[in-house]
């Protein structure tokens, strides 16, 4: 079946011109949220600092991954099949990618406190971009 | 306008991977051994490299392919665009990693470093490349490559996806004057 009768069959305007929920702007605020808990602590370490901004990051910045989940789970139709093709490719990456940074922080011997910030922050990190890039994709794909 | 042709290409070159795998697997080592010199080296060399390849992408190329046909940007993105899939990520970790290790070794993450705001001002500015990358020219160069694998490729989301990558990566190579900046500061 062509794209153009999938998507007269299943009545979805065609993929330039579908509203969608805000998922790539909330996805950026993250990484932009986490990068600047990034270099608060960065430039505090190796000192003692106070948690609180950091931890209040990771907590705004988990809600917005969290947000952008459910929104994104009630968009129908979508181009589900693309989206995980995508999303579980880059997920790997990132994963590979954050815990190359995990040991790097953990082979400092990063105190226990900044050490879960960090770690909290490249899980939100990792599960956040490959979610705007399997969006991204699947966004333009025929449902 | 009709649909572009469209030429045999991998989103993912598969062949590239192994390089990749050895690249992660070198900096590992250089890490948990410490090693200054390979440390400097996946630095200056991943460093360099990012660099040079942003501002040549964002102030040659990238004018260049905007005042491409749409063929033309089509035949040169599925030739550049999978290539650089694997080869920015992997500049970037070896920069990054590699920078702090060192950083932290040569006691200048210590507040007391003499130019210990030189390098929270690279934090900033590799911060902002960062949201700009992995938030807009990442997702576009990847949308750009699945959008031409379709069957009839749309031109359109075609020209708007490479319009985004075209400004985004103008963007970063602008930033990364003040890497030269702030980097050649630190050093001297």
């Amino acid at each position: 079946m062509s794209d153009a009768a999938l998507v007269t069959e299943h009545k979805v305007p065609p993929v330039t011109e579908r509203k969608l929920p805000p998922v790539t702007e909330l996805a950026i605020t993250t990484i932009a949220l986490t990068v600047v808990g990034g270099i608060y602590m960065a430039s505090h370490l190796p000192k003692h600092f106070s948690l609180a901004f950091p931890i209040a990051d990771v907590a705004v910045c988990g809600a917005l991954v969290a947000a952008n989940l459910v929104m994104l789970a009630r968009v129908k139709p979508f181009a589900w099949r693309t989206f995980f093709l995508v999303g579980k490719w880059a997920l790997a990456a990132y994963a590979v990618i954050s815990g190359m940074l995990v040991y790097t922080f953990a082979r400092d011997h990063t105190p226990a406190g900044p050490m879960t910030v960090l770690a909290l922050m490249l899980v939100i990190w990792a599960v956040d971009i490959p979610l705007l890039l399997a969006f991204t994709v699947a966004r333009y794909a025929t449902p | 306008m009709g649909p572009p042709v469209v030429p045999d290409f991998q989103i993912v070159p598969t062949r590239g991977l192994p390089i990749v795998g050895a690249a992660v697997v070198a900096l590992v080592v250089a890490i948990a051994g410490d090693w200054k010199w390979a440390l400097d080296f996946f630095h200056v060399v991943g460093g360099g490299m990012w660099t040079g390849i942003d501002l040549f992408v964002g102030f040659i190329v990238g004018p260049i392919l905007a005042k491409l046909s749409i063929q033309a940007r089509v035949e040169f993105s599925t030739r550049f665009m999978p290539k650089m899939l694997l080869l920015m990520p992997t500049l970037v970790t070896w920069t990054l990693a590699a920078g702090w290790q060192l950083a932290r070794k040569l006691g200048n993450l210590n507040a007391g470093y003499g130019r210990h705001g030189w390098l929270v001002a690279s934090y900033i500015v590799v911060g902002v490349m960062a949201v700009i990358a992995l938030g807009l020219l990442e997702p576009a160069n990847l949308a750009v490559l699945f959008e031409l694998k379709k069957p009839q490729p749309n031109p359109e989301i075609i020209a708007r996806l490479m319009k985004r990558f075209i400004y985004t990566a103008g963007i970063t190579g602008a930033m990364q004057v003040a890497t030269l900046i702030i980097m050649t500061r630190i050093a001297t």
